[in-house]
Formats: C-alpha cells, sequence, structure tokens
C-alpha cells in the first residue's frame, strides 16, 4: 500500500466518530432508498409474473344480464383475443362463531374446470366439482382470518336461499390481490371474502342459465383499449351494463398502483433529504481536514506531489465514506426491503414474492451519494488541490471576529463572557451556524414527515366515521327498493332510527373529460349521515343540480354553475343535463352528491332507495344481524365500528414500521449533524478551551461554550423543522393524492413533541460523547502543539 | 569563485506580495549563484526576504521578476506542472517545523517521496544516514524535535535530490539537538555532494558553510566565504 493511502486509513481511523456518523446517514439514506425501491420492484415483478401466469384479464364488465350468445359477439371485437363469461353476485354469509356481517363476492369458475382468465392460484385443496352446488374455493385471506381449512363448513345466503357451503380449495387470483369491499377503506379479510363456485350452480341460483352479467376480456398486445371498451359498452348497453373498465379502474389492480405510487414518492424524498445532509456533513469534515493538514499538504506539495494528486487523495477519503455508507446502507436496505415486503405481503396476496435487489439500483444509490458527495466536498478538495505550498507553510492566519449585532444593540453586557464566545462564534460564521440548523431541522422534518400519517388517517378516520358517519350500520339493499323495505328495517328490534339514502352507477361528463362513479342522494336535514366538507362544514345540497368531490371537479374540469351530463348506469339509463351547484372538499373517494327528492326526480321514479343508516341499540346487536341475514333484499350489512377497528389493525403494523424506521433514520440525521458540528467545534477551538481551564474556568464553563452553540442551533432548528417538516407533509400528501383518498395535512401535537423529543435526545447523546473528550482534554499537550 | 558548475543562477530577482492595498517587496533585486557540492548559509533577520528567496528556488512560489535557472533552465516563469515536476525529481525541502504527517511512521513518512521518486534510496538508507535506522516505525508524536527533524531530512534526500533546502533547520530546536541535526545535514552534503542551502537568522550556524549569504531588506548585503569551515560539532551559540 502506498504511504499516502496509508495517512489516508490512518487519518480516517482518528477521525473515526465522525467517519461513523457521516457513514450512519448516507446507510439511512441508500437504506431507505434500497428499501424502498426494491420492495416497489419486487412487488412490481411479482405482479407482473403473477398477472402474466395467471392471465389477468386486460378490461372488465358488469351487467345486468345478457345471453351466453353475445360473448361470440363480443369475441369479434378488433383486439379481443380471449373472453370469458361469468356469473358473479355478492352473498351474506354465516360464519359460525362469528357474529359480525360478513358479505361475500362470488364469482363463477367455468365448468369445464379451471378459468382461461383471472386463474386461480390454488394453495390448497381443488377446485369445485361443476356438479355441485354445495362447494366453493375461498380466498386465501378470508381463509386465514377464519382459520378454515379444506373440509371446512360454513352458512351463505345466496339470492335469498340459505345454504352450507364446504370449502373445497383456498386459492388466489389476481382479480383479488389487494381483496376489499367496494366502497371500503381498507381490505377486510375478516368480514369479506372471494368465493369461487361452480358457473351451473350460481346460474342455477340467480336465474343466469345460457346467461352471464361479468365477462372478462384479454386483449391482443397492440389492441386500443378504449376503442375495445367503447364497442364492449355499446354491445353491453341494452344488457344493462354498468360501464367496462380497463386494468387501471380495475380496483385491486388500482390500489396496487398507488401503492407503488406510493412507494416511489417516498423513495425519491427520503433518501434525497439524507444524501443532502451527508454531503453538508462531508463538506463540514472535509473543510476542516484540509484546513488542519495544510501543512501536510505543504509538505507533500514541496516533493512534488501535484494537484491532482493532492485532490485525489481528499477524493478517496470522500469515496471511501460514501462506499462504507453506501456498502451499509445496501445491506440494511436489502434488510428491511425484505421486512417491509413481509408486510406488504399481508395486505396483497400474491401467491410467492419474489424479492430482487436489480444491480443497477445498488448502483444507482451508489453513483447518486458519490456525486452528491462529490458536490458537497469539491470546494474544499480544491482548495486542498490549489493551496500554494508557500503560503500553506504559514499557520492560518488567526480567525477574524467582529462585533456581532448583539455587541452593536448594547445587549452584550447582558451576557457573559462565554455567552459572548458563543454569539460572535455564530455570527462570524453564519452560513455554517445556518448549514448546521438546517441539518439538525431537516431530521425534525423527516421525522415529522415520516409520521404524520398517522395523525392524517386519525383526522380522516374521525371526519368520515365520527362527525359524517353516525350511523351503527348500513344496510344495503340488492335493488333499489320502495320506502317501505325501510320501514321493515325500522321495525325490526334494536332497531332505533334508520335514515335512507339513494346510491345510483353513473358516468358522468363533461366536454372530452368523463369519470364512472356514483352519485349518493342523501335527504334532507339526516342526523346520520350528513355530508361534510375537509372544512368540517355542512356541505349544502340545493333542491336542484349536484355537488361534486373537489377532486373530482378537477378531473372533469367543471367548476359550479356548468351543465353535467350524467349517464345513469342502472334502470331504465336515463341521460341528463344537470348543473353543478357545488364542489365539497372530501377525504375518501370522489364521487356526486344530491338531494334525494332530486335524484328521484332525475331518474324518474318514486322514492327508491338503495338502503338505510341505521342506529341500533347494542344489546339486541347480535340479534339484528341474525335476523338482516336471512332478509332476501338485504345485500350486506357494514358495522362501522368493526370497519374502524379493523382499519386500525391491518394499518397498525405497517404504521409502526414506518415510524420506528423514520424514528431511527431521523435520529442518526439529527446525531450526525451534532456530532459532527461538536466534534469541529472542539478540534478548532480545544486550545481556546484549553487555554480558559488554565485561567481557571472548570470543566462545566467550557462545556458550555462548546455545547451552548449547539444547543443554540439544536433549539432554533426545533421549530425550523417544525415549519420544514410541515411544507414536507403537505408535498408528501399531495403527491400522494388520487381520486382513491385525499390526505390532510394534520399534525398533532403529539408528533410535534416527538419529532422534537428524538432531535434533543439524539442531541443530547452526541453532546455527552464530545463532553466526555472534553474532560480529558490534555491541557499541556494542547498548549504545547502549535497552530 | 569556485570553478564549478552553477546549480541555481539568480538575477534581479523580485517578489512582491500584495496585502490588499498595500504591497510588501519581500525580495527587491537578488543576484545569486549556487554551485555543486557548495553548502551555502543564509543569514537575515526575519523579514529580510531569505524564506521567499528559499521558497521560490523550491519551487514553493514564484517571483514577480527577474530570472531563476535550474541547471540552465529558466523556470520563472514555470507553471503548475512544471514546477512540480521539478519539486518531484530534483529539490529536497526540509521545513523549520519538520511537516511530518502525523499519521504516518518515520519509515512511511520517507516512503511518501521515495514512492514518487526516480531513483531514490530506500527509506531505511535515509533514514540510516541520519542515525534514525532504530526508530523506524515510530510515529512523529513518538519522536524528539530532533529526530523529527532528522526524519524530515532523511525525507528531503531520500530521492537523491540535486539541492537541499533547509528552511530554519535547527530553529525549533534546543542546541544539543540542532547540532545533531546540522551534523546530518553536513554529512549529506559532504557524502552525497548535495548542493545545499540553508536559511536561519542564527549567525553561528555560519561558519560550517563554504559561503554565506547575508540579506537583509530583501536585497544580498554581503557574500562572505569561509577559507575554513568549522564542523557542526564545533559550533556554539
Amino acid at each position: 500500500m502506498k504511504a499516502l493511502d496509508r495517512k489516508l486509513l490512518r487519518d480516517m481511523w482518528k477521525m473515526k466518530g465522525q467517519v461513523l456518523a457521516i457513514v450512519l446517514v448516507i446507510a439511512g439514506g441508500v437504506s431507505a432508498f434500497v428499501m424502498l425501491i426494491s420492495t416497489m420492484m419486487s412487488l412490481n415483478l411479482t405482479r407482473d409474473k403473477f398477472y402474466r401466469e395467471y392471465a389477468f384479464a386486460d378490461a372488465f364488465a358488469s351487467l345486468k344480464r345478457a345471453p351466453e350468445g353475445l360473448k361470440y359477439r363480443i369475441k369479434e371485437i378488433p383486439g379481443v383475443k380471449e373472453v370469458e363469461t361469468r356469473v358473479v353476485a355478492g352473498v351474506k354469509l354465516d360464519i359460525k362463531g362469528f357474529t359480525e356481517p360478513v358479505t361475500a363476492r362470488v364469482v363463477s369458475v367455468p365448468d369445464a374446470g379451471t378459468p382461461l382468465l383471472n386463474r386461480l392460484y390454488l394453495r390448497r385443496g381443488r377446485l369445485v366439482d361443476p356438479w355441485r352446488d354445495d362447494e366453493a374455493v375461498v380466498s386465501e385471506a378470508f381463509a386465514e382470518a377464519h382459520g378454515f381449512n379444506p373440509g371446512d363448513r360454513f352458512g351463505a345466503v345466496i339470492n335469498g336461499r340459505r345454504k352450507s357451503l364446504t370449502v373445497v380449495g383456498i386459492a388466489l387470483s389476481p382479480e383479488f390481490v389487494l381483496q376489499t369491499r367496494p366502497g371500503a377503506i381498507s381490505p377486510d379479510y375478516k368480514r369479506y371474502a372471494i368465493l369461487w363456485m361452480g358457473r351451473n350452480a350460481l346460474s342455477n341460483a340467480y336465474d343466469m342459465k345460457g346467461a352471464f352479467n361479468d365477462v372478462v376480456l384479454a386483449l391482443d398486445g397492440d389492441a386500443d383499449l378504449n376503442d375495445v371498451l367503447a364497442r364492449l359498452d355499446s354491445l353491453l348497453d341494452r344488457y344493462g351494463g354498468l360501464g367496462a373498465y380497463g386494468r387501471k379502474d380495475q380496483m385491486s389492480n388500482r390500489f396496487l398502483h398507488e401503492e407503488f405510487r406510493q412507494l416511489q414518492r417516498s423513495a425519491e424524498i427520503f433518501p434525497t433529504v439524507f444524501i443532502a445532509v451527508a454531503a453538508f456533513l462531508l463538506n463540514v469534515v472535509i473543510g476542516r481536514t484540509v484546513l488542519t493538514q495544510r501543512e501536510q499538504i505543504a509538505a507533500l506539495k514541496a516533493f512534488g506531489y501535484g494537484n491532482a494528486a493532492i485532490g485525489a487523495h481528499y477524493i478517496k477519503l470522500v469515496f471511501l465514506i460514501v462506499l462504507a455508507g453506501a456498502a451499509g446502507g445496501i445491506i440494511a436496505g436489502v434488510w428491511f426491503g425484505k421486512g417491509l415486503g413481509r408486510i406488504y405481503m399481508e395486505f396483497y396476496r400474491f401467491p410467492y414474492l419474489i424479492y430482487e435487489l436489480k444491480p443497477s439500483v445498488a448502483a444507482t444509490a451508489v453513483l447518486i451519494t458519490a456525486a452528491s458527495a462529490l458536490a458537497g466536498t469539491l470546494h474544499s478538495v480544491r482548495k486542498a488541490a490549489m493551496l500554494p505550498p508557500a503560503e500553506a507553510m504559514r499557520p492560518e492566519p488567526p480567525a477574524r471576529y467582529r462585533k456581532t449585532i448583539i455587541d452593536r444593540l448594547g445587549l452584550g453586557r447582558f451576557l457573559s463572557q462565554p455567552g459572548l464566545m458563543i454569539i460572535r462564534d455564530i455570527e462570524r460564521r453564519p452560513v455554517r451556524a445556518l448549514l448546521s440548523t438546517t441539518g439538525i431541522a431537516l431530521s425534525c422534518a423527516i421525522m415529522l414527515a415520516g409520521t404524520f400519517s398517522t395523525d392524517a388517517v386519525d383526522f380522516m378516520i374521525n371526519v368520515q366515521f365520527k362527525l359524517s358517519q353516525k350511523e351503527d350500520m348500513t344496510v344495503v339493499f340488492t335493488e333499489p327498493a320502495s320506502r317501505k323495505a325501510v320501514y321493515e328495517l325500522a321495525g325490526l328490534r334494536g332497531v332505533e332510527y334508520a335514515e335512507v339514502f339513494r346510491t345510483v352507477p353513473v358516468r358522468l361528463k363533461f366536454g372530452r373529460q368523463s369519470y364512472r362513479t356514483t352519485i349518493q342522494g342523501t335527504e334532507k336535514g339526516n342526523r346520520l349521515h350528513p355530508l361534510i366538507d375537509t372544512r368540517l362544514k355542512p356541505v349544502e345540497l340545493a333542491s336542484e343540480g349536484i355537488v361534486l368531490t373537489d377532486y373530482l371537479g378537477d378531473i372533469l374540469g367543471v367548476k359550479p354553475g356548468d351543465m353535467l351530463t350524467v349517464e345513469v348506469l342502472e334502470g331504465s339509463r336515463p341521460v341528463r343535463q344537470v348543473p353543478v351547484t357545488g364542489l365539497a372538499g372530501q377525504y375518501l373517494g370522489v364521487m356526486g352528491y344530491m338531494d334525494m327528492t332530486a335524484l328521484n326526480r332525475l331518474m324518474r321514479e318514486g322514492n327508491s332507495v338503495s338502503g338505510a343508516y341505521l342506529s341500533v341499540d347494542a344489546l339486541h346487536q347480535e340479534e339484528l344481524y341474525g335476523k338482516l341475514i336471512e332478509m332476501p333484499r338485504v345485500a350486506g350489512t357494514v358495522v362501522r365500528k368493526d370497519e374502524i377497528r379493523n382499519f386500525y389493525e391491518t394499518q397498525a403494523k405497517v404504521l409502526l414500521f414506518f415510524t420506528f424506521m423514520t424514528s431511527l433514520l431521523a435520529g442518526t440525521i439529527a446525531f450526525g449533524v451534532v456530532y459532527n458540528s461538536a466534534r469541529i467545534a472542539l478540534s478548532e477551538r480545544s486550545r481556546e478551551l484549553a487555554s480558559l481551564r488554565v485561567l481557571g474556568y472548570t470543566r462545566a464553563e467550557i462545556s458550555y461554550i462548546l455545547l451552548g452553540e449547539l444547543a443554540v442551533f439544536t433549539l432554533a432548528a426545533i421549530p425550523l423543522g417544525f415549519v420544514l417538516g410541515r411544507v414536507l407533509c403537505a408535498y408528501i400528501a399531495r403527491s400522494l393524492s388520487s381520486d382513491l383518498f385525499r390526505v390532510p395535512v394534520v399534525v398533532n401535537p403529539a408528533t410535534y413533541s416527538l419529532a422534537a423529543t428524538v432531535v434533543v435526545v439524539s442531541a443530547c447523546v452526541s453532546g455527552l460523547i464530545v463532553r466526555h473528550r472534553l474532560d480529558h482534554l490534555d491541557l499541556v499537550e494542547v498548549l504545547k502543539s502549535k497552530e | 569563485m569556485s570553478p564549478k558548475e552553477a546549480v541555481f543562477r539568480v538575477r534581479g530577482l523580485t517578489k512582491v506580495y500584495e496585502m490588499g492595498t498595500v504591497k510588501v517587496h519581500a525580495l527587491r533585486g537578488v543576484d545569486l549563484e549556487l554551485y555543486e557540492r557548495e553548502l551555502v548559509v543564509m543569514l537575515g533577520p526575519s523579514g529580510s526576504g531569505k524564506s521567499t528567496l528559499l521558497n521560490i528556488l523550491g519551487g514553493l512560489d514564484t517571483a514577480t521578476g527577474g530570472l531563476v535557472e535550474y541547471r540552465g533552465r529558466d523556470f520563472t516563469r514555470a507553471g503548475e506542472l512544471e514546477l512540480t515536476e521539478y519539486r518531484r525529481f530534483h529539490v529536497g525541502f526540509v521545513f523549520q517545523f519538520y511537516n511530518l504527517i502525523p499519521s504516518l511512521t518515520a519509515r512511511e513518512n520517507v516512503a511518501v517521496v521515495t514512492e514518487i521518486a526516480k531513483r531514490p534510496m530506500k527509506p531505511e538508507d535515509a533514514l540510516a544516514l541520519v542515525g534514525l535506522n532504530e526508530r523506524l516505525d515510530h510515529f512523529p508524536a513518538q519522536l524528539s524535535g530532533g529526530e523529527q527533524q532528522r526524519v524530515a531530512i532523511a525525507r528531503a534526500i531520500s530521492k537523491n535530490p540535486e539541492v537541499l533546502l533547509c528552511d530554519e533547520p535547527t530553529g525549533a530546536l534546543d542546541f544539543a539537538t540542532g547540532i545533531v541535526v546540522l551534523d546530518a545535514i553536513e554529512r549529506i552534503n559532504r557524502e552525497l555532494g548535495t548542493a545545499t542551502a540553508i536559511i536561519t537568522h542564527n549567525a553561528d550556524i555560519a561558519a560550517m558553510a563554504d559561503r554565506v549569504v547575508h540579506l537583509s531588506n530583501g536585497m544580498i548585503s554581503e557574500i562572505g566565504v569561509n577559507a575554513v569551515k568549522k564542523p557542526p560539532g564545533e559550533l556554539h551559540w
């Protein structure tokens, strides 16, 4: 090894504390990057493989009922490769020992055996016998949640008829990677199931002999999706088609897509902050190193080392630190990535997870870090390389101090001498003070950005379920019914109060834009389910016209006063022009809201209702579930309390994982910045501090001078961090918002205090380490050495 | 004058530093030769311009005006690359404060130079020449000031330079240690024939030189020739 390289390694060893702090910050950034990107790519890869091998369909459509023969006309649509018709229905389940309402979506399996499209991955057991009507294959998540094994039985109410079904197989499908009840905010594996039954059995139960009510298509690679969807829609129109859609709007696929987008966005934001902080720390440390090694540089130059050799020497130092950090980060990132992948696998039901770290991802992480580190240190390295040797041999001129603003304002006399030293030192190097403060503030900001989602979710849940949905349960009818049906409900024992609603599937069109959603009709002055916006204000529904979720307004490009075309997708499928009377901020989903009477009028129907919100006496709840299961008109029941609990149960692990990771990473940044600032300050001022000790200052007093400055930085950093964090939260919230949900920027005081605590604790830990060194300052040695 | 060939030829050398608005004339027209195998002591109080002169001869600094020739080659206007090459292959430099690299041992400090030189000695041999063969693996912090300066001399001569330039080599040392260091320099000059320039403000050292150049106020005030050189062991101050 070259002597100069040996110097490099020993220099690194000598400042190992600082090097370690920077290595940790780099490792933090790289591991976050690798974790997020590798998880995203692995899930992507897994998804693509699963979709390909299990023939995930390209287009989907539901309809009321069409003769099987229509299949051949669908197949003639240019670009269609494969058509599969199905019978799909909603059923109610009755599971022994589980008293809450459970609903399921049952999908037919061709009698000839396995489906052509959306094929099943059989985890256990077998497919259904086509001639048996009491067998079902159940989705894995649901089977796990209830501990079902092949051979177990459960009750089901299929089109009003109670049946006992036997589990014959447990399966996964590319169509239901994320198994979420339509309209729900998170997957609920206990209360929502996917079942697969024989086509013959389902056709008999639903009077679909020689007919179908759902169709899925596979397209040729070069097919024009929009054209196919339009042609399919026109074919299905007279059979009660609910509008065809592509993969993009398929529920499970859609959620996956959003999750990947979220991972991608996080992978852009978090590592960027780390790498910026690492570049700053390297800048400070290398700058200081070059300064203390001025005379060594002069000597090396005097012996004929050129500028390039000197520059390369310090660049090597930077690269070694970067490599150490990147290597550690990649190893940790793979480890975290696998952990995150396992957590995701509980949500996303793939048969397997192919975890893969592409070398290009690792290389990108290293390259980005190295480039940023280089950018951060180029100034110092250049300074070292260009240092004129004759000048370098003279010791550095003493630092220039001047009277500060505080002195000039005459406030100096209120400060002790050490206090003045702190203030003057900060004022003398305002840029470094600012950067140090910003660095610490960034850790605080990261902490907020990483943990605010809990607050945002709490807030959303509060608005959604406590202020806006006060009902105990929602009962949905199989098809629009008259108000009499509600009186029937209201008469059940345990029902204290009932309120009706009407939901109509529609396609909204404005100009060239269109969007498939529902219009929700509510009665004036309803108590259980008031419509409120994101500012918690009640939304007024005029007796004519429609109010849209503001996000939907943006998608369609409408504003209040515009006329919107509403294509109803049920019943006689009228097409109407409706004035937009307002836009309302909402956190979940996008839809239209109308006064119920106005909606009934638009539908040219009487007082039709789609379901009811009930307030229920808890004492009779279970009895009520039993009754509702038996009612043929009732398609399903959702209990608010269960939904909230389920939401927290499913999210808890992910949130905990992210909170833990973020605290760890934010702590690393705070520690890295404070520790480095302290060590640099110590090396710059040890002579000065030792002199003060000789003059009779105590250890505590000189610690105050050194650490006081850091305390000032840290204290200033916290409010700045709050502001930066808030900005970061807003950015994250905005970039994550989609028509599925909008994240509110809500940060609770507890989250602020947690962030501040992590920063202060990290700062204190590094302060204590430096204090320990300060206590062991060798007075004689320090004063003897020159510089 | 000696019939030997000149290593350095300096004519009308000037150096002006600009310190803000103030111009400092460090050298105001110096004419000088340094010959092969010769040992020259340059004397002068601080501010006389001797360090500036040495730095220019060593290729660490460039002149404002005048001419500097090294073996007939003019490097008054040499660029960074040329100066680096010159320093790398021709000059050995000894600093007042040793400028050793604290993270390297004595042997490694010498190796820093031998690794980039054309026909270097072995670091061990260079250290043996200054009597430090027993302390090869000690770090600078484990060596006394005199030992450190001898490592610096070993480092300077290890490349077999044609000139050895010493900037106050005993400036930071006590008398006895200073003598040991001067002894090492004198031995190098005598045994290897390396042309040597020592700058000092200590007039007593002048007795070991072939010639003594007196500098004051940026100019050469006098050049003396010692008919008899005293060995360092006989010096006193």
